[in-house]
């Protein structure tokens, strides 16, 4: 992709700063992470109870796949017409009573919100769970300004009691089990007592006892939101409990922190996303509330009602053509539900308030590939699309993967950078390295792998293969053949000759090796569709 | 027919064998099976890993060698690398500003099958035993690799040709369509949480008692085999190309490890009775 | 300084630089029904029931019935103002229905320590989704302001049985985009405990529907 030719655009997209940094290089995090037996186990049981509903009721749906391209083109579509569409949006918020503010950052989203809860005079506001404010850090920015935000959403309510971190998108606190969930309650809710059992439903209970005089007594909240309709200036929250209705009903002052990506472009747009997006998340034919909001109604609900369009890097992510469709994302986590690496590692190896599969994508593109732990995050992925599969918007995850790895290896060559990367918090920024290994080997690979003559030689062991291949590796050439492979594996033996070597003596003997076996076969004159023309073929 | 073998680069230097036994069983149905000569490798383990402009030659290479060959159709014994040539050689070539190559990569991958799409949906195949003679008495289960299954939609076809093999005790794998942890690049950038997949996915085999797990993907079976018998399971991997290459006549030998070389019968029998060849430790590091 | 809207905006239009096309979504999934209305409505009743609502079925005469032995013989209620007072029973030294004005504004309005006080509310309903068994409230004199069917511990929400569509395209349709809108599938309920649905958080743990044919 060749910018210099298409000339400089005036502004430069800047990078994400805030919770989107691993703080370790992916495999060491992994590795930590996986030391954890009862945390993989608690994962392994809640991603595989999801599946399975999943399946189910997207399976349900005779246009599931109709549902899919139509929100994935819809998706593109709002990529493309994005500053006309936000600009429409704010037009039409701001004219049923709210306010519009754009933050380019997490510095200044969380400046904003602090200023517009300290115009209130209240030190509480209640929240519902959001991956904006968790990507910028509201809570602790609030916290040192001498505001409290209660969690109110089960999940994250057990993360913040529990002084934990996030691990899922849609289930932060997925990686607890009942029991430990119980325990974090009795230590931490005065309400309970040793009664509580460690039945979900008393769990639940409990959650709601602790909460609801927080509901019936706070003047300010704080949202995400899923979708904003540009043509109608109307906002939505999916959610479950209720903690949402309650938070985006009872206060006095609602504010939303809303990504810029998560524009719709029409009311009727929400019919897909509203079909696509509770089937894949919590597996349910439709989530228990969804509500939404234009502005102000007056008489009903929040009367100072504001909403947060947040860039933080989503343009340094607009800005790839390859990349950008994760900007599609609804954040609904089926990808992290079907992800074997998700499963055997969890959501904190990431680093990044976005794990799994979609996280591996966008924490790097947000912060740009130059910060050393974020580039390992293309790799911790086996490639096996079950990600790709189940996207309700169709997000080529693997490819962008791949695609992310180039601009990774490119880096390290010194061939790109990443443009606009100043305003990234400091990282280790990656200087142009000398060739790796690693590097060495593909470029050999290559040259042995662009002709059948050289892969010859290099079969035989001849000098050009040893040369090529380095004295003891013999074959190292070959896909998975490199470093750390015999810790975990036996390697076999290579066979004496290579199939071409092989066949350059014995192609002929095509008749030895049809009578060896039992002489030739019916084959698909027996059956098959298409016998005929397979037997004229095989008569010329 | 005049049928191409696109033998993919870890078959034909790791696991000639495989490669010889889709030469069987498309000979025994009378084809007629040519070796391009000029052909190397599908270009993935470059593009996987990232490194796109080393792929480019790989990849003009093969679409050189398959343009230049004169056949009907062509083959390959590995989901991956076909659905490389369809998926990743185009967008390799793209990159690279090489319009031309893109479509000729296309064409060429138009015309490549993987083994059991072109047994099943080109020649009839349906049935191992009654229409190629395939006999294999043992107990098999069956890995289906990703990349067969999600790029390339091969749903059971290579399971139903297992399956169909004569006196096979063929078993379902539980969780068949879970990843097997190789990945290529994925296998030794992140060793830990690879070899966390292969034990699940070998905890699974290990609970069908099958001898065997058998699959489309050489890579993938390598890395499994690799990593059962360093836990000494007594399960081996094959190829299903070479199940159904086997015949009463001239069976698959599975005593032992499965023989990563071509061997007359009479060299396979003696080398089955001997003890196992120990693998050099640290051999390929 | 550039303002944070100008910079966004230069910014995005900088990201653009390949003018991406962008062709109008194919909406070639289901927007309209073909199924009767009695299975339609039979559906409504199986996804409402599978979520575990209660569900009735009722009749303009039989309706006050049902909504008093729903609110039990003593019971203090809360009603939006336009509701149809017909559909309600008498009230009786122990069951009284409290009529909230719709509008937080107004001196009679119910305050939330009031309604947290009430054992239940009444509603009528927008439109109902039965593919998904959804029901729509979208703030209408007779559904009443948000905070009376979301506070009360027990929602009893009629659906007319003319306003039952089967696909979630078809209800949406039917709404004012610019209302308060809130869609109710179930009670309230979480699958934040190790992914399994658990009724019973901070919404209506109980929920009647009553259809009305």
């Amino acid at each position: 992709m060749s910018r210099t030719a298409l000339g400089m655009p005036a502004v430069r997209p800047v990078h994400g700063q805030g919770n989107l940094h691993a703080s370790t290089a992916f495999p060491a995090a992994a590795k930590a992470e996986m030391g954890n037996t009862q945390m993989r186990a608690n994962i392994r049981h809640a991603t595989h109870t999801i599946r399975g509903k999943r399946a189910r009721v997207a399976g349900e749906l005779p246009d599931w796949e109709e549902l899919r391209s139509a929100g994935s083109a819809v998706k593109e579509q709002v990529m493309a017409r994005l500053p006309e569409l936000l600009e429409q949006f704010e037009a039409n918020f701001t004219a049923r009573g709210g306010t519009v503010h754009w933050a380019r950052d997490a510095a200044e989203a969380n400046r904003i919100v602090t200023e517009l809860v300290q115009a209130t005079g209240s030190t509480d506001v209640i929240k519902i769970k959001s991956m904006a404010t968790q990507e910028i850090g509201l809570e602790a920015h609030l916290e040192e300004h001498g505001i409290t935000a209660t969690e109110t959403d089960l999940a994250e309510l057990i993360v913040q009691l529990g002084h934990d971190k996030p691990s899922h998108i849609l289930v932060p606190a997925i990686h607890k089990n009942r029991h430990e969930i119980r325990d974090i309650f009795l230590a931490e809710m005065a309400e309970t007592d040793e009664t509580l059992t460690s039945e979900p439903r008393d769990l639940a209970e409990a959650a709601r006892t602790h909460l609801r005089e927080k509901f019936l007594s706070t003047s300010v909240a704080v949202s995400g939101a899923n979708f904003g309709v540009a043509e109608t200036g109307t906002l939505t929250v999916v959610e479950s409990e209720g903690n949402g209705r309650m938070c985006l009903t009872l206060p006095q002052t609602l504010i939303t922190v809303m990504g810029i990506e998560k524009i719709v472009p029409t009311f009727q747009d929400l019919e897909v996303f509203l079909q696509l997006l509770p089937r894949s998340s919590t597996g349910e034919r439709m989530n228990p509330y969804t509500s939404m909001w234009t502005g102000v109604t007056p008489g009903d609900g929040p009367q100072d009602v504001h909403v947060v369009l947040l860039d933080n890097g989503r343009t340094a992510v607009l800005d790839d053509p390859a990349g950008r469709s994760a900007l599609h994302c609804i954040r609904c986590s089926a990808c992290l539900n079907v992800c074997p690496v998700y499963e055997q590692a969890g959501g904190h190896a990431y680093g990044s308030t976005y794990p799994g599969p979609i996280g591996a994508i966008l924490s790097p593109q947000l912060t740009g590939i130059e910060s050393e732990q974020n580039a390992s995050l293309p790799y911790a992925s086996s490639l096996c699309g079950a990600c790709y599969d189940v996207c309700p918007v169709k997000i080529n995850i693997p490819e962008i993967l791949v695609h992310l790895r180039d601009e990774d290896v490119r880096t390290r060559h010194g061939e790109r950078s990443d443009e606009g990367a100043a305003a990234a918090p400091a990282r280790t920024r990656r200087l142009p390295q000398a060739p790796s290994q690693m590097d060495l080997m593909m470029k050999s690979a290559s040259f042995v792998m662009s002709s059948g003559r050289r892969m010859a030689l290099a079969e035989k062991g001849l000098p050009l293969g040893r040369a090529v291949a380095g004295k003891d590796h013999a074959i190292s050439w070959l896909p998975g053949m490199a470093g750390g492979w015999t810790d975990e594996r036996d390697i076999p033996a290579p066979p004496k000759e290579s199939f071409r070597n092989w066949w350059a003596k014995h192609s002929e003997e095509t008749e030895q090796r049809v009578a060896q076996d039992g002489g030739p076969v019916s084959g698909s004159d027996a059956a098959g569709p298409e016998t005929d023309t397979q037997h004229d073929e095989g008569e010329r | 027919m005049r049928i191409a073998l696109f033998a993919t680069c870890i078959v034909d230097a790791m696991y000639p064998r495989v490669a010889l036994a889709t030469v069987r069983v498309l000979e025994r149905l009378g084809h007629e099976v040519v070796f391009p000569p000029g052909q190397g490798c599908c270009s993935q383990m470059h593009v996987n890993s990232g490194y796109f402009a080393d792929a480019v030659p790989v990849v003009r290479n093969h679409v050189k060698a398959f343009t230049a060959a004169d056949y009907d159709v062509a083959v390959a014994p590995s989901g991956s690398c076909v659905a490389s040539l369809g998926h990743q050689q185009p967008m390799i070539a793209r990159s690279a500003g090489d319009e031309d190559l893109a479509r000729a990569a296309e064409a060429v991958a138009g015309n490549t099958y993987e083994l059991s799409q072109l047994l099943t949906d080109v020649l009839g195949v349906t049935d191992a035993a009654a229409q190629l003679g395939s006999w294999f008495p043992h107990r098999v289960t069956y890995h289906p690799s990703c990349h067969g299954m999600r790029l390339l939609r091969l749903g059971d076809r290579q399971k139903d040709l297992v399956a169909s093999v004569a006196d096979i005790d063929f078993v379902e794998l539980p969780d068949a369509e879970e990843c097997c942890g190789f990945g290529g690049t994925f296998s030794f950038k992140n060793p830990d949480v690879s070899a966390a997949m292969a034990e699940e996915k070998i905890g699974n085999i290990v609970s069908t008692g099958a001898e065997l797990c058998t699959g489309g993907d050489a890579s993938c079976l390598m890395h499994l085999g690799g990593a059962m018998s360093r836990r000494e399971t007594g399960v081996a991997t094959v190829h299903f190309a070479e199940i159904l290459a086997s015949t009463r006549q001239n069976p698959l030998e599975v005593s032992g490890p499965v023989e990563l070389s071509i061997q007359t019968p009479k060299a396979r029998r003696a080398a089955s009775s001997t003890p196992a060849p120990s693998v050099p430790e640290g051999g390929a590091r | 300084m550039t303002d944070a809207k100008t910079e966004i905006l230069a910014r995005i239009r900088g990201a653009l630089h390949d003018t991406p096309s962008a062709p109008a979504a194919e909406r070639t999934y289901r927007v309209a029904s073909d199924r009767a209305a009695a299975e339609v409505l039979e559906m409504l009743e199986d996804r409402l029931v599978d979520y575990k609502a209660t569900v009735h079925h009722e009749t303009p005469e039989s309706l006050p019935g049902r909504i008093a032995e729903l609110l039990g013989a003593s019971s203090r209620y809360v009603v939006p103002a336009g509701l149809d007072r017909s559909w309600l029973p008498e009230d009786t030294a122990a069951r009284r229905a409290l009529t909230d004005p719709n509008d937080a504004r107004a001196a009679s309005a119910l305050g939330v320590r009031e309604l947290n006080a009430v054992d239940a509310v009444v509603t009528s309903s927008t439109v109902s989704c039965a593919e998904t068994g959804t029901i729509f409230l979208t703030g209408r004199p007779d559904e009443g302001r948000r905070a009376i069917s979301l506070v009360p511990d027990h929602h009893i929400c009629v659906v007319p049985a003319a306003t039952v569509v089967e696909l979630i395209p078809e209800a949406l349709a039917r709404v004012t985009p610019t209302a308060p809108v809130t869609m109710i599938s179930g009670p309230s309920a979480t699958s934040d405990i190790e992914l399994e649905r658990v009724e019973g958080v901070h919404g209506p743990r109980r929920l009647d529907v009553i259809l009305l044919g």
